[in-house]
């Protein structure tokens, strides 16, 4: 199983689409690797800047319908040889989403009051996740605070994440 | 309870007992294309598994860059020549036989009512139009669906569109998708399958219902459907003749994928398009939709009329019939790319080329291409495009570029004029 703790980078702002999470100009890479420095590069987002924000966090808090666009996997690949295997969010594209369990990784939905919460207590401040999947928790920490949020995920998902994705699980069931 | 297309089409796909709501279908087809399968092909070498479930099932095509560009994207399309040879897939489409895969792949007869389709790729949702649960998907569900022929997904829930009223001359299908998406939004249809139906869509070509289609997945959808009728069954004839004995026999087959009279939606939209305008896009987002008149005297730098969205030989007589006799403007850039190679011979035929070129577009062959920004018409920073592709993302067909997203027909306007304009204009 892959790593679901670690700091947060809040991305404040709804419908960020796959071609800002990673430019279609990319994906002529044959390999997941080369995408690593161009993870949100044409992400438009007042005061963002790619080069910087995204070193030494592992999860991603964000608004509603993340990841729209087309179906490019380089999106979730972009995000995991970055260290991101957790995205938070209110809502997710299709599409999206499947791609981020299908490689093993978690893409969660919280309600937007409780989302609402966790913008306006942590976003600005150095924020950790850790994921308890197990109990279904997140636990959300700052030096102010500390927040244990529950979360659900489909029986099949779990499943993906347990396994390290659908190839895997796939084969030992079809 | 009554049954949806979707619901039938699974119903009847089915592969073991759901877990929760998640099915596990059979596929009828796995459609591929350069960009996303190499990637999947490697994995599946790495793994030891490089093995195809049915090579009759894997139709292949190299389009989103076409002639390669540059070394990458050859070796993309080395990739996948190589492993069409390696497997013995007949229906490899390379350059000089190829188009962008949604016009093609239903050109040659490969999405048909109730088949179950995937393909890396976001727009697969065009296929529907057939009657077909057709959907988009990510590298690994491809990798397991060439290698397994199935893929997952949620039960399907689905919308139904009722496009009613009387469509006015001038206005097309990319007006009404455009409007659709404005009305209910980017996210309207996420996780659902839309059903467009009512007098207009009946009243609609095979190439019209796949330009509808084809934007579904711009307000989420995981596929659109139209219901196959006889204009379906007129467009596959000459691909399934062999199959029934009369159209009349083939449509009734079809019929048992229309939805029962009491099936169930999440909602039921009624979209009366008279008196409808047509429409343009204004920001980085699909459902940020405006008459075009309200756009009227936006300089643009390029016109665009190509794609899987537009690209059809529909598209570009509409265009020629605008363009015939005029010159475009000075101050813009006029691209034309034929969706396929048999639209471009038949667009020769018709003198729709001729028309093109005196009026002062330069013509390319058949490729994704400038809609996804990788080659033939990429815009530099601060330019502006009027284009009939499905997509005004913030750099889509270039960094800092613009997408204003029309109808041919507007786009052809737009060309003569050089500012957006949805009919003849004279400043
Ligand atoms: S024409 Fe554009 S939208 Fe259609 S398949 Fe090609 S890149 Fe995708």
């Amino acid at each position: 199983m892959k790593n679901f703790n670690g700091q947060v980078l809040f991305l404040d702002r709804s419908d960020i689409n796959t071609d800002e999470i990673i430019p279609a100009r990319y994906l002529t890479e044959n390999s997941r690797d080369a995408l690593r420095p161009y993870l949100l590069e044409d992400l438009s987002l007042e005061g963002f800047n790619f080069k910087t924000d995204i070193t030494g966090k592992s999860v991603i808090v964000t608004r509603a319908n993340f990841g729209c666009g087309s179906s490019r996997e380089h999106a979730p690949w972009a995000l995991e040889v970055n260290g991101v295997h957790l995205v938070i969010a209110e809502s997710f594209a299709r599409i999206f989403r499947q791609n981020m369990f299908n490689c093993g990784m978690m893409a969660i939905e919280l309600p937007q009051e409780v989302l609402n919460g966790i913008f306006t207590d942590y976003a600005g401040t150095p924020t950790h996740v850790t994921a308890q999947i197990e109990d279904r928790k997140l636990i959300f920490q700052n030096q102010k605070k500390t927040d244990t949020v529950p979360f659900s995920i489909a029986h099949f998902d779990a499943e993906l994440v347990r396994t390290g994705g659908w190839v895997n699980y796939a084969d030992a069931h079809y | 309870m009554g049954k949806t297309v979707a619901e039938k089409i699974f119903d009847t796909h089915r592969v073991g007992a759901p877990l929760d709501d998640v099915h596990i279908i059979r596929l009828d087809a796995v459609f591929c294309h350069e960009i996303t399968t190499p990637i999947a092909i490697n994995d599946l070498i790495a793994r030891g598994k490089d093995r195809v479930f049915d090579a009759s099932k894997i139709k292949v095509v190299i389009d989103h860059v076409s002639p390669a560009k540059d070394s990458k994207t050859a070796l993309q399309g080395k990739i996948l020549r190589s492993w069409a040879r390696r497997h013995n897939i007949q229906d490899f489409f390379d350059i000089g036989r190829n188009g962008v895969c949604h016009a093609l792949f239903p050109e040659k007869g490969f999405a048909r009512p109730g088949y179950t389709i995937i393909m890396g790729d976001s727009h697969t949702c065009t296929h529907g139009a057939f009657g077909a649960f057709a959907a988009g998907v990510g590298t690994t569900d491809l990798e397991v669906g060439i290698l397994k022929g199935v893929c997952a997904f949620h039960y399907p829930r689905s919308i139904k569109i009722q496009i009613t009223g009387q469509l006015p001359e001038g206005v097309y299908a990319k007006d009404i998708i455009l409007s659709v998406i404005g009305r209910i939004g980017v996210d309207g249809a996420t996780h659902k399958v839309i059903e467009f139906s009512g007098p207009v869509v009946d009243a609609m070509s095979m190439e019209s219902r796949m330009t509808l289609c084809n934007m579904a997945v711009e307000a989420g959808a995981t596929c659109g459907i139209c219901y196959p009728d006889m204009t379906t069954v007129r467009y596959l004839w000459k691909h399934i003749q062999h199959e029934y004995s009369s159209p009349d026999q083939a449509l009734a087959s079809f019929s048992v994928y229309l939805p029962d009279k009491d099936a169930v939606y999440d909602a039921i939209v009624e979209h009366d398009v008279s008196g409808l305008e047509p429409q343009a896009t204004f920001g980085f987002k699909p459902d940020q939709v405006k008459p075009a008149k309200e756009l009227l005297g936006t300089p643009v730098d390029q016109v665009y009329i190509g794609s899987c969205t537009n690209g059809r030989l529909e598209d570009l007589r509409i265009a020629a019939g605008i363009l015939k006799g005029r010159k475009i403007s000075e101050s813009v850039r006029g691209v034309v790319s034929p969706a396929t190679s048999s639209i471009f011979r038949q667009a020769i035929e018709e003198g729709i080329i001729q028309t093109f070129m005196d009026a002062g577009f330069c013509v390319t062959n058949p490729t994704c291409g400038a809609c996804l920004g990788m080659s033939n018409g990429v815009m530099a920073e601060g330019e502006v495009c009027a284009s009939t592709t499905n997509r005004n993302f913030n750099g889509r067909m270039g960094k800092g570029a613009m997408v204003h997203l029309v109808s041919p027909a507007t786009a052809a306007y737009t060309a003569i004029a050089g500012y957006i304009t949805p009919s003849f204009h004279k400043p």
